[in-house]
């Protein structure tokens, strides 16, 4: 019976070395395919009609001049006569036809006539949201009253971040064609392979199991890509009434920025109480802020730092725009934005670094205590806290004023539930099957790579077949939860098969299954490494009959946990008379316990450091209130950093004795957790004022700067 | 009414209203015919249109040919009509540069420039650098240093990098920055990038020395 747990880190052969990934050479060469690069035979491109408006009804709509044109070969009404419409870009019908300039024309050949109903667009003002804003009861714990009343110092402030978008570079989309009545074949750009077919069964009036889900590689998740959408289902259909012909529906850019998810908006009202000698007592609480029709979730603040006596109050808004989604690291950027900077401006105010009022306060933290003080001391090494850090404000000469932020994040990450199929062959070749997906965080490249190490065996003894909802069923990819459960299965797998091979080829080594290992390409006594064969005789012993075993996840031993910590420090530099924000260096440490490779980890920390930019001073989704209409659906105005806008990037992962012993912890959510709040702070060192609004766009700093004490500004 | 305009209107056939309204829906039939040579001032212009129009293009060294409405883009019909589908549709405005292809030695972004207009020219996509086994030195660079994640921006990159390295050999980390910026990525690959192209480059300049 095999051990269920990771080797040692002296018989570690392939995980946590640095490895690039396996399918880099597809995707440099554009040999890859994306659900959005699929031409399959006959295939039709389908358009859909989207509201104009952002509240509204539809009164009559007219498809008799789509459906007459030459080339188009289906039209389908999804939003019939009297449907209320509440969001711009909402679904209203969908065609077909035989090129996509054809689709085009008889898309904008769709006559609809609506009834504009009053909309609400504004998710930063509660009072401006009458009855579309939802107040939940205040919570409160301790005595908060009391505790502000005994404070030394009270910070309060207003902070908060807009909603943004995933903005996928792969928009949202599918490819649908139907083999006979019953029979469907989905391509589709997801994140949850095995999520797709069940919940296209009922709409599409098939079975589960008569659908076929198959991708090899998607352009961007983050968390917007689980299901299969209005206009996948809308797919389906149109295949189905143009014979079965494939039919490819890939959002439009506008449409992706409008209606395929959202991060929600995010504002609060905080008030921090302390001693003089930075020892936190109070906290209270108003949060807001939207989601689009379902309101949005409430911030998990006080955010890390379990603050006694708390109040707390939020109220969900309800608003006229397309619905959020999992937006990676769901409510966890806002709570850290709110808590953060309210602790930030805290300490300015008792002329206090920040560094020290954390570590004052990290018992509060919890459970991770320990790692975080780990963490503070690496990062301020790599940043050079002590030397640079200044009280707030450069008081220095000139335009360009510099300073420095600290910021801790949290996150579960644990492994989700996983089915992986490894089979030997007789001739020694092995192949893992598993109905994951490999999102670009090198799902492909850890599972192979656990593979080969277990089984003694280099990266290319092992092959991998994904993202089929045929193989074995393996969780979405969301949450951080992906490495956990595939490494975990794939290791189960492969202890367990070795297990079996070990019970065939013992006999002709004279030796027990239990005394043999599987090390460089073959099996021996582990007492006496001479008596062996080459992996490919010992599998030979197999007869004519390959071994398949299935590993799970959960399952016995401990191979995967959750929670981790992670520390950033930003240093930025601000030109006050432009109010442009320029980031010179950002350090993430971070910890996920073992790392299986440690190319590909470090990889999700830049990108999230680099998305944690692109939200901290660029991305927001700018809506007119008047009109209702989103006014950036493009991205010349919804805008991402550049290769030029992100400085230097340093990061330093947790790894070795303390933090392998975990097992594998997921690593995309939490290092996007911080930036937002790392930036703002290092903004408020530098000009010497909160600015309280992300992202930092240059007219919020000069409106900061000109109102000298941004951290009371309405927002 | 230019002079032009008139010009135009009589060869064509079409007043100029009826022009616009027929290339935008009434006549989007797949009927292939094509260019008509029209005298304007003096010069003999090719017009296109409004129906689909033969078309040959030098891709990656091969001619190939489609029937594609003048409107299409060179972008649209690399992808759909001749299924080289290595550079990406992102932003489908010239700004992402998911799709950057090469066109006579130049980086251009396929989705701003029209098919037709793309005839003539040598069009080199990601697809012409290099293949798995025999990658181009940036490729390779690309892979080493996991400029990549979802790998969506990726083509596009990889062909914008090879034509700023073709322009400066010896790049400084500052030109890399400025002569990169009409790319975009989402995932966030940008230090990969960065350090794939200072590779690249040694890369290159080796080669050439020992070439």
């Amino acid at each position: 019976m095999a051990e269920y747990k990771w080797p040692d880190a002296d018989k570690r052969t392939l995980i946590g070395k640095r490895i690039s990934r396996l399918d880099g050479p597809q995707k440099v060469s554009g040999k890859a395919k994306y659900t959005f690069d699929l031409n399959r035979p006959g295939m039709l491109f389908g358009k859909v009609l989207r509201c104009p408006h952002a509240h509204a009804k539809v009164v009559s709509i007219d498809t008799g001049d789509a459906e007459r044109m030459p080339g188009v070969k289906a039209v389908r009404v999804i939003a019939a006569a009297g449907t209320e419409l509440r969001w711009q870009g909402a679904e209203v019908a969908a065609v077909a036809a035989v090129d996509e300039p054809t689709a085009l024309d008889a898309m904008r050949a769709i006559k609809v006539k609506y009834e504009k109903l009053p909309h609400l667009v504004v998710d930063n003002d509660v009072q401006a949201a009458g009855t579309n804003a939802r107040p939940t009861a205040a919570t409160t714990t301790g005595d908060p009253d009391k505790a502000f009343k005994e404070a030394e110092v009270v910070s309060e402030g207003v902070y908060g971040m807009p909603v943004i978008t995933h903005c996928c570079l792969e928009s949202h989309g599918s490819v649908m064609e139907w083999e006979g009545e019953k029979n469907l074949l989905v391509h589709i750009s997801t994140q949850a392979i095995t999520n797709i077919a069940p919940n296209l069964a009922g709409p599409l009036e098939t079975t589960a199991t008569s659908i076929h889900v198959h991708q090899d590689h998607i352009g961007g998740g983050f968390g917007s890509k689980f299901g299969p959408d209005a206009w996948d289902v809308a797919g389906g259909r149109l295949s189905k009434a143009a014979g079965g012909k494939p039919v490819k529906i890939m959002l439009e850019r506008d449409a992706e920025l409008m209606v395929a998810g959202t991060r929600p908006s995010s504002y609060g009202r905080i008030k921090v109480g302390a001693k003089k000698d930075g020892q936190l007592v109070a906290w209270q609480s108003e949060t807001w802020g939207s989601g689009g029709v379902g309101g949005g979730g409430s911030p998990p603040v006080p955010y890390i730092f379990n603050i006694p006596n708390q109040r707390k109050q939020h109220t969900a808004i309800s608003n006229n725009v397309g619905a959020s989604r999992a937006w990676r690291a769901p409510n966890h950027p806002q709570a850290c934005l709110l808590t953060m900077s309210a602790l930030e401006d805290l300490a300015a105010k008792l002329n206090m670094d920040p560094v020290d009022l954390f570590m004052k306060n990290i018992a509060l933290t919890g459970a991770r205590a320990d790692v975080y003080s780990e963490e503070l001391k690496i990062a301020g090494e790599l940043i050079g806290w002590k030397k640079n850090w200044h009280p707030r404000g450069d008081k220095t000469a000139g335009a360009m004023k510099r300073g420095l932020g600290v910021s801790i994040h949290t996150w579960g990450g644990g492994g989700h539930a996983s089915d992986c199929d490894l089979t030997i062959q007789p001739d020694g070749s092995v192949e893992l099957k598993m109905g994951t997906q490999d999102l670009g965080t090198g799902t492909r490249t850890t599972i192979t790579i656990v593979a080969a190490d277990t089984l003694g065996l280099p990266l290319s003894g092992v092959t991998h077949l994904i993202g089929d909802n045929r193989y074995p069923a393996s969780g979405g990819s969301g949450g951080s939860t992906t490495i956990g459960g595939v490494s975990a299965s794939t290791r189960r797998a492969a202890l367990d098969a070795l297990d079996q091979l070990f019970a065939k080829v013992a006999p002709a080594l004279n030796a027990q299954p239990a005394d043999l290992e599987a090390v460089g390409g073959a099996v021996r006594v582990k007492s006496d490494p001479s008596r062996s064969m080459t992996w490919a005789q010992a599998c030979s012993k197999l007869g004519t009959t390959p071994l398949t075993v299935r590993g799970k996840n959960p399952g016995p031993g401990t191979l995967t946990s959750q929670g981790v910590g992670g520390v950033q420090m930003a240093d930025v530099s601000v030109d006050v008379e432009t109010g442009v924000v320029r980031i010179n260096k950002i350090v993430a440490v971070q910890d996920c316990g073992l790392i299986i490779d440690l190319k590909t980890a470090e990889s999700q920390v830049y990108g999230a450091l680099i998305m944690g930019v692109c939200y901290a001073l660029y991305e927001e989704k700018i809506i007119d209130a008047k009109t209702g209409r989103t006014l950036n659906p493009n991205m010349e105005f919804y805008k991402l950093a550049g290769i030029g806008d992100i400085g230097e990037l340093v990061v330093h992962m947790m790894t070795g004795k303390g933090y392998d012993e975990r097992g594998v912890i997921g690593l995309g959510e939490p290092p996007v957790v911080s930036p937002g709040a790392v930036i703002s702070n290092a903004v408020a060192n530098a000009i010497g004022v909160r600015v309280p609004m992300i992202p930092l766009t240059p007219d919020r700093v000069l409106d900061a700067l000109e109102k000298k004490g941004g951290n009371n500004a309405s927002i | 009414m230019s002079d032009e305009e008139k010009v135009k209107e009589k060869d064509s056939g079409l007043s100029r209203r009826k022009f616009l309204k027929v290339s935008g829906i009434g006549l989007s039939v797949p009927l292939v015919m094509g260019h008509r040579v029209i005298k304007v001032a003096g010069q003999e212009v090719k017009l296109f249109g409004p129906g689909k129009t033969p078309i040959t293009l030098a891709i990656n060294g091969r001619k190939m040919s489609a029937s594609v409405e003048p409107r299409v883009t060179l972008l649209d019909a690399l992808r759909n009509d001749l299924d080289i589908t290595g550079a990406k549709r992102v932003c489908d405005r010239g700004t992402c540069g998911a799709c950057t292809v090469i066109m006579d030695g130049k980086p251009v972004y396929a989705c701003s420039v029209l098919a037709i207009e793309a005839q003539g020219k040598a069009i080199t996509t990601v697809e012409g650098l290099g293949e798995p086994g025999k990658l181009h030195p940036v490729q390779q660079a690309f892979v080493d240093n996991d400029a990549q994640q979802c790998g969506f921006c990726t083509p596009g990159f990889v062909v914008a990098c090879k034509a700023f390295l073709d322009k400066h050999p010896n790049p400084t980390l500052e030109q890399v920055e400025k002569g990169l910026g009409g790319n975009l990525c989402r995932c966030g690959t940008y230090v990969g990038v960065r350090q794939a192209v200072l590779q690249a480059a040694k890369a290159q300049r080796g080669g050439r020395r020992n070439g």
